[in-house]
């Protein structure tokens, strides 16, 4: 015992060292130029950084439609991730994604620029280790603890504690979420279960409409429309789909909130929270009612 | 009464006329040979007697709607285009089509019948038409226009292509149509047979109709030197009219 | 006979595969269960998937698959070419690209019927083009040429446009309208289309004997009393109005206008005529076919029709090539 016990402290130790040491130079000199080529590090960085401190967003993150930050992006020049012209900032760190575009990043590496990527987010624990991360690479990691807390304590408000209802992702084209995903995990901090997973969907995934009429969901969730015309669209107007959702509760959400793991989620989690309390309410009158 | 009057026809190419004021009419029993050099317009001069062409002056046919035109006057087009590999059954009840209604009828049978007959086809009704040989295939379209049994056929270079026995037997066909009160209007390029077998020549050059008449009136010597440039041996003789050009003058 | 018997044995055909559409989907349903469904209206998710996903999509297979037949025929017979088709000559694309401009232009929003009149201009403008272009006898090499010509360019436009839409999806979309697919339509689009789709078939069927006599070419098409003018003006029509309809709902597929008459021409003893309401069973039964195998390869995805008529459809396309060549030597 007593040896595992000075073991563990010799390994915290060692661990506590290594945290200083790569944090040292972060706390040394913070950088003074930022830029973010992927819409999920433009909202973190735009969340922690100081004032002047980040150079560039993504476009995207002035799209309404897929970003949680559109206002505060628009104070940013917008930048297309392509390696020229975010070497012409001369930035001293760039903030992307993994799976933003390989040949921009390793090219700016061979130019000398430390760039930091980040995965993808499948869970809320991610969030808190995205915030952190971003906040290191930044030197803003007191603004990333504050907001830590706050999002933790946040998340914990917004747990609903009702038997889940049935509810499924369905996006242009059928595209849907399944297990492992963040959609999936908002759906069960809300009092949902994930249909896509039920059907055995890991990750994301086309759900052919007819399966969906199947499964019968309480609830369906959309996103909304993007300007001009698509057959993917289209597709949210389908009469059969339009029937399930007279049946079902449905609700329209926008992607900002479902995407990135940033503390936007939350703004995902009222909207899923409050059409869960508002599904309960109907199934209670409905039950009112046919007695 | 006439089967085909032609006043003063006329067809243009841009500015050059290429039939030039052609007149004169046909009527019932004639075979007409329409003769002429290479490029004389005789092709013209048939396209537009039917109407294909645009043109002024005057042709009984052109004016008659499509349908009506049809049962006057059956025209055979010098290009032998057979587009698909039907039967010559089928090929041949196409000359009906003017007077079919929905539905084929014994009338029709017999006149497909009478046609393939009349052409020596009697044998050749489920061979596929495209697959005969040229000189057959000629055949089968002349029996095309004999089934459409109008009472004027406008021929174009019927006879091109055909070994002698089919040339004969089938300008024979057109006498018998003659004989029978219809007339034949055909182009022809061998001066010898048309010498033998047409009541009348129509001889053109330059678009325009040169002489018109018997085939002794119109085969002169001035007029063979002057629009085909050779010389020519023609006799009557106990077999009917022998002509042969010898050999070229200019 | 063989010839109603032909018409009876494709006709049975067509409905085999028009309820073996109806039987197959992602959604794995008894046999009795969905047929019940549909008759009856007994089971609520099941209706819906029978009546509004399945019932649609088969009817789109059965008349898309229909006209792009008939409309083959049709064109092979006027232009005495059995080369002539929809999708090779260009008609096709030219109208996904008027289908095109009607949705991206927010036409087709503001007034349903502008999708399927604008996809049928693109087409009509197009049939144009190629009689102008291939000339009056329509030889095969000016025909293919004219073709290729104004395919690449109203593929070219499709892109374009849709790489221009401020939507991300349209983009993605350039290969439903250049390969077609009858996934996920619905009633709505059955309304839409179907009533141009039988306007066309329905003008087609009527040139059979003007397509007969143009067996002997046009001068003595028109010397027996075919109006040719009329002819060409109701083919172009006709084409248009299926064609067009056709591409508007199920983008474009090709070769069904190739292979089918094709097949069925010896069957018919060639007779124009007759291969107009034998190509449209034939062309009905093929994209049936075609529709129920892209759900069985790729069930949970949305396999585009016109790869598997391409597959089945190139090879009669070089057969055909090879021996036309054959003969011209």
């Amino acid at each position: 015992m007593r040896v595992s016990a000075r073991l563990s402290e010799q390994v915290g130790a060692l661990l506590l060292a290594a945290a200083l040491a790569a944090a040292a130079p972060a706390v040394a000199e913070a950088p003074r130029r930022v830029v973010s080529i992927n819409l999920c590090t433009d909202q973190l960085a735009m969340m922690l950084a100081a004032p002047g401190q980040l150079l560039s967003v993504s476009h995207l993150a002035t799209e309404p439609q897929t970003s949680a930050m559109v206002e505060e992006a628009r104070a940013y020049p917008a930048n297309r991730g392509q390696a020229e012209e975010v070497f012409l900032m001369h930035p001293d760190v760039v903030l992307a994604g993994t799976f933003t575009a390989r040949q921009s990043v390793d090219l700016l590496r061979s130019l000398g620029i430390e760039v930091v990527e980040l995965p993808p987010a499948n869970a809320f624990s991610d969030i808190p280790d995205q915030l952190r991360t971003v906040g290191r690479a930044l030197g803003r990691e007191a603004r990333a603890e504050e907001l830590v807390a706050e999002f933790e304590a946040d998340l914990a408000r917004l747990k609903v504690d009702l038997p889940p209802a049935r509810a499924a992702m369905y996006y242009p084209r059928g595209y849907t979420t399944g297990s492992g995903t963040l959609a999936d995990a908002i759906l069960r901090h809300t009092g949902f279960s994930n249909v896509a997973a039920e059907l055995g969907l890991d990750g994301g995934g086309d759900l052919p409409l007819e399966r969906l009429v199947m499964a019968q969901p309480d609830m369906i969730v959309t996103s909304s429309p993007y300007p001009g015309a698509s057959r993917a669209e289209e597709l949210m107007d389908h009469p059969a789909l339009q029937a399930v959702r007279a049946e079902a509760g449905s609700v329209e959400v926008s992607d900002g909130g479902w995407i990135c793991g940033t503390p936007a989620v939350l703004q995902a989690l009222e909207v899923m929270g409050e059409a869960r309390r508002n599904l309960a309410a109907v199934r209670l009158t409905e039950l009112d009612g046919s007695r | 009464m006439s089967l085909l009057a032609l006043e003063n026809l006329t067809v243009r190419r841009g500015d050059c006329p290429v039939v030039d004021h052609v007149t004169f009419t046909v009527s019932p029993g004639e075979v007409l040979g329409l003769i002429g050099p290479n490029g004389a317009g005789k092709t013209s001069l048939l396209r537009a007697a039917m109407g294909l062409l645009p043109s002024a002056g005057r042709s009984s046919l052109a004016g008659l709607a499509p349908r009506v035109r049809a049962r006057a006057a059956a025209f055979l087009p010098q290009a032998r285009e057979i587009a698909w590999p039907v039967d010559v059954e089928t090929l041949v009840m196409l000359g009906r089509v003017p007077h079919a209604g929905r539905r084929v009828t014994a009338a029709d049978r017999e006149a497909v019948t009478r046609a393939l007959d009349r052409m020596g086809l009697a044998g050749y009704r489920q061979r596929i038409a495209t697959a005969l040989s040229g000189g057959e295939q000629a055949r089968v379209l002349i029996a095309r226009t004999l089934a459409q049994e109008a009472p004027l056929l406008l021929a174009d270079e019927p006879v091109a292509g055909l070994d002698p026995e089919s040339q004969i037997r089938t300008m024979q066909v057109f006498q018998s149509l003659a004989a029978e009160g219809r007339a034949v209007v055909a182009s022809i390029h061998d001066l010898g047979l048309a010498a033998r077998h047409c009541t009348r020549l129509l001889l053109i050059a330059r678009g325009r109709l040169v002489a018109d008449g018997p085939p002794g009136v119109v085969l002169t010597a001035a007029n063979l030197a002057e629009v085909f440039g050779v010389r020519a041996y023609y006799a009557d003789t106990p077999d009917g009219p022998v002509f042969q050009p010898l050999g070229v003058t200019r | 006979m063989r010839y109603p018997l032909l018409l009876l044995a494709l006709a049975l055909l067509v409905v085999l595969l028009f309820l073996l559409s109806l039987l197959v989907g992602p959604a794995a349903l008894g046999l009795g269960e969905s047929l019940r469904a549909l008759v009856t209206g007994q089971g609520e998710a099941v209706v819906l998937v029978m009546r509004e996903i399945r019932l649609p999509r088969a009817i789109l297979g059965l008349a898309v698959g229909a006209v792009l037949g008939i409309s083959g025929a049709a064109m092979q017979g006027f232009l005495r070419n059995p080369l002539a088709e929809p999708g090779l000559v260009g008609v096709s694309s030219s109208a996904a690209l008027g289908a095109v401009i009607a949705l991206q232009t927010g036409l087709a929003a503001s007034f349903t019927l502008a999708l399927p009149l604008s996809a049928l201009a693109g087409a009509a403008i197009s049939v144009l083009l190629i009689l102008g272009l291939a000339g009056p006898r329509g030889g095969a090499l000016a025909l293919i040429l004219a073709g290729v010509a104004i395919s690449a360019l109203a593929a070219a436009g499709v892109a374009l446009i849709l790489n221009l839409s401020p939507n991300p999806f349209a983009a993605m979309e350039i290969v439903f309208w250049m390969m077609g697919s009858l996934a996920d339509r619905s009633m709505t689009h059955v309304a839409l289309a179907l009533p141009f789709l039988l306007a066309g078939s329905a003008l087609l069927l009527t040139l059979g004997r003007g397509l007969d006599a143009l067996t002997l070419g046009e001068d003595a098409a028109e010397a027996l009393g075919v109006r040719l003018g009329r002819v060409r003006l109701l083919l172009i029509l006709g084409t248009a109005l299926s064609v067009g309809a056709a591409v508007a709902v199920a983008g474009t597929v090709g070769f069904v206008g190739l292979v089918v008459p094709h097949i069925l021409r010896p069957l018919v003893g060639a007779r124009p005529s007759r291969l107009l309401p034998a190509s449209a069973l034939g062309g009905a039964a093929m994209l049936l076919a075609a529709d129920v195998a892209v759900r069985v390869i790729a069930p949970d995805r949305d396999l585009k029709l016109g790869v598997l008529t391409a597959i089945v459809g190139s090879p009669f396309f070089l057969h055909l090539i090879w021996r036309m060549r054959r003969m011209e030597a």
